[in-house]
């Protein structure tokens, strides 16, 4: 990443210039990339891109001097680093939903089963009523409900836009994780209780001793399967104005004068890079299930 | 609740000559329908006992009243002279005194056969871990379970799973061990290795409370045999007695169908 970061810099592709590869290698790539294995072809041509841009010195300098269009790939090229801070900033809006809805998750799993009825009940319409809203819906909550900043012994502490879509990620998460705990938890067998309880354990020790580790395993599949879909969702962010990559590439776009021609090779990018990003967790996902399948 | 126990809860020390435990007319109903209709039942201290009696007779609901896994809704229960049908009752603190071990083992998949023996003794115990896992490796040499010490439950066959429970069990140092059918999910030629073990033990003096479909083996180690019908205690007597001339109608269709 921090190679391809100095790439728009001209000086930088000029020292590279010697390098005798044509530029063309991604094309050679991208056909194959619907066919078969298509993960590593598109890994490839990710890779080949980034090199192929830092030894095409001439291409922007042709375009000042010809004024002809450039051509989509060039154009990605010329923006990658842009773009890629935009997708890495998707990660990161996305890591960190998942973490605090996790959190934020299991807690309100753990109220579902609390011996206290009005937590339990709370935390049960909170769950309901999180799970079945529309994503988009608790981002623009999230971001209209949420203040610009607030104000701590007398601190103020400003929460920019990107925090507040963080927090709307990650109303959905909390909701589906608090729904797959319960679910892990219904799973496992009452005589993990009993035998618990016998053995003089209290119910905090018995949750976080003998439950919760036996429903880490099973909740890591669907768990992950939601983090995929986390990650794809976080576009919605550009709906509301945060700097991810749906919104870079909307900029892009525009900068390059909104040529429809390069509608979808822009848009196409971001898609691959999501690709690449999720597939891997998905086929993951499938092994961890299949394995955990055959062993109990 | 049906007690009424003045001041505080602080009983009578018991003392060996006393019932370890004591159950009178207890009665039990989950909804409208009534599982124990006043089960009246004394252990002393050393005895094992075994209840057996046809399934859905109120067999299990009865020893999981004695370590309050089952609130009842009335009647007494004295375990070492403590009221366990007492709301102020500390259930901790009775479980800690009565061991249990279930038919379907329970045993904590996700922890080795060691590690479940050391598990209660540690966090709930606090006691210090190297004198606890000394104790547990004993244990399972007790079972004869040497070698099996890192293995988990889903590698090992029913019947060491069920000795790794008793062994988990017997951890705690209980004064009590309540067995519910633990033979009844076992292959055929694992049941022995597992009534050897409860034999020992019993042998050894501790008390046990065990309900079982084993004949043979109640009639060898029980001290005293109790058969329950349909909520109620139908009679009890000495094994010999028992199975030589029971004297209930019930409890002979019961002998002819399982003998
Ligand atoms: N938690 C429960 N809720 C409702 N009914 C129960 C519960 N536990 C046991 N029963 C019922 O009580 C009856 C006696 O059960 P149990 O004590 O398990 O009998 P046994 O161990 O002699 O087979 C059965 O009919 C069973 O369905
Ligand atoms: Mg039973």
């Amino acid at each position: 990443m921090s190679e391809n970061s100095e790439a728009p810099f001209r000086p930088m592709a000029v020292l590279l210039e010697p390098r005798p590869r044509p530029i063309g290698l991604p094309d050679v790539g991208l056909p194959k990339l619907t066919m078969t294995h298509c993960y590593w072809l598109a890994v490839a041509a990710l890779l080949v891109a980034g090199v192929a841009h830092a030894q095409a010195p001439a291409a922007p300098a042709q375009e000042a001097l010809s004024a002809a269009p450039a051509t989509p790939l060039s154009v990605i090229i010329k923006w990658l680093p842009f773009l890629l801070k935009g997708f890495v900033f998707n990660i990161v809006i996305s890591l960190m939903a998942m973490a605090l809805g996790t959190v934020s998750g299991v807690l309100l799993g753990l109220g579902q089963i609390s011996q206290n009825a009005l937590i339990r009940r709370t935390s049960w319409f909170v769950t309901q009523f999180f799970r079945n809203s529309p994503w988009l819906v608790l981002l623009f909550f999230a971001m209209f409900m949420i203040p610009f900043e607030f104000h701590v012994f007398g601190l103020r502490i400003p929460l920019p836009d990107w925090f507040k879509a963080i927090i709307g990620f990650a109303l959905p998460v909390m909701a589906n994780v608090a729904e797959l705990l319960r679910g892990a938890i219904r799973s496992l067998p009452s005589g993990q209780w009993e035998a618990a309880e016998s053995l003089a354990f209290s119910r905090t020790k018995t949750i976080w001793g003998i439950i919760l580790p036996q429903c880490v395993k099973r909740m890591l599949p669907p768990w992950m399967n939601l983090y995929s879909l986390i990650t794809m969702a976080t576009v919605l962010a550009s709906i509301v104005g945060v700097g991810e990559m749906l919104t870079l590439t909307a900029q892009v776009h525009a900068a390059e004068g909104g040529r429809p021609e390069l509608f979808a090779p822009l848009y196409g990018f971001a898609m691959v890079c999501f690709f690449l990003y999720c597939y891997p967790i998905s086929k993951l996902t499938q092994r961890l299930e299949r394995r955990f399948n055959v062993k109990t | 609740m049906a007690k009424p126990l003045i001041g505080t809860p602080a009983v009578a020390p018991w003392t060996p000559d006393q019932p370890i435990i004591s159950i009178v007319d207890v009665r039990k109903a989950f909804g409208a329908f009534e599982v124990l209709k006043g089960v009246s039942l004394d252990v002393r201290k050393g005895e094992a006992i075994c209840i057996i009696g046809p399934s859905g007779s109120g067999k299990s609901t009865l020893i999981r009243c004695i370590n309050a896994l089952v609130d009842v809704n009335s009647g007494s229960i004295l375990v070492e002279n403590q009221e366990v049908n007492d709301p102020r009752l500390d259930k901790l603190k009775l479980r800690r005194k009565v061991g249990m071990v279930f038919q379907q083992y329970n045993l904590f998949p996700h922890k080795t056969a060691l590690q479940n023996v050391m598990m209660a003794p540690i966090n709930v115990l606090k006691q210090d871990k190297k004198e606890v896992e000394e104790r547990a490796r004993a244990l399972l040499a007790k079972v004869r379970l040497t070698g099996k010490e890192n293995s988990y439950p889903g590698e090992l066959s029913g019947g060491q799973q069920q000795r790794v429970a008793i062994a988990r069990s017997l951890a705690m140092r209980p004064d009590i061990m309540l067995f519910d059918e633990v033979t009844a999910a076992l292959d055929p030629e694992t049941v022995k290795e597992v009534l050897v073990t409860i034999r020992e033990l019993a042998e050894e003096g501790m008390t046990c409370l065990l309900v079982t479909h084993e004949m043979k083996f109640a009639r060898d180690v029980a001290d005293h045999i109790y058969f329950t019908d349909k909520g109620v205690i139908v009679e009890h007597a000495p094994p010999e007695e028992f199975f030589a001339n029971p004297k209930d109608e019930r409890t002979r269709t019961f002998l002819g169908q399982i003998l």
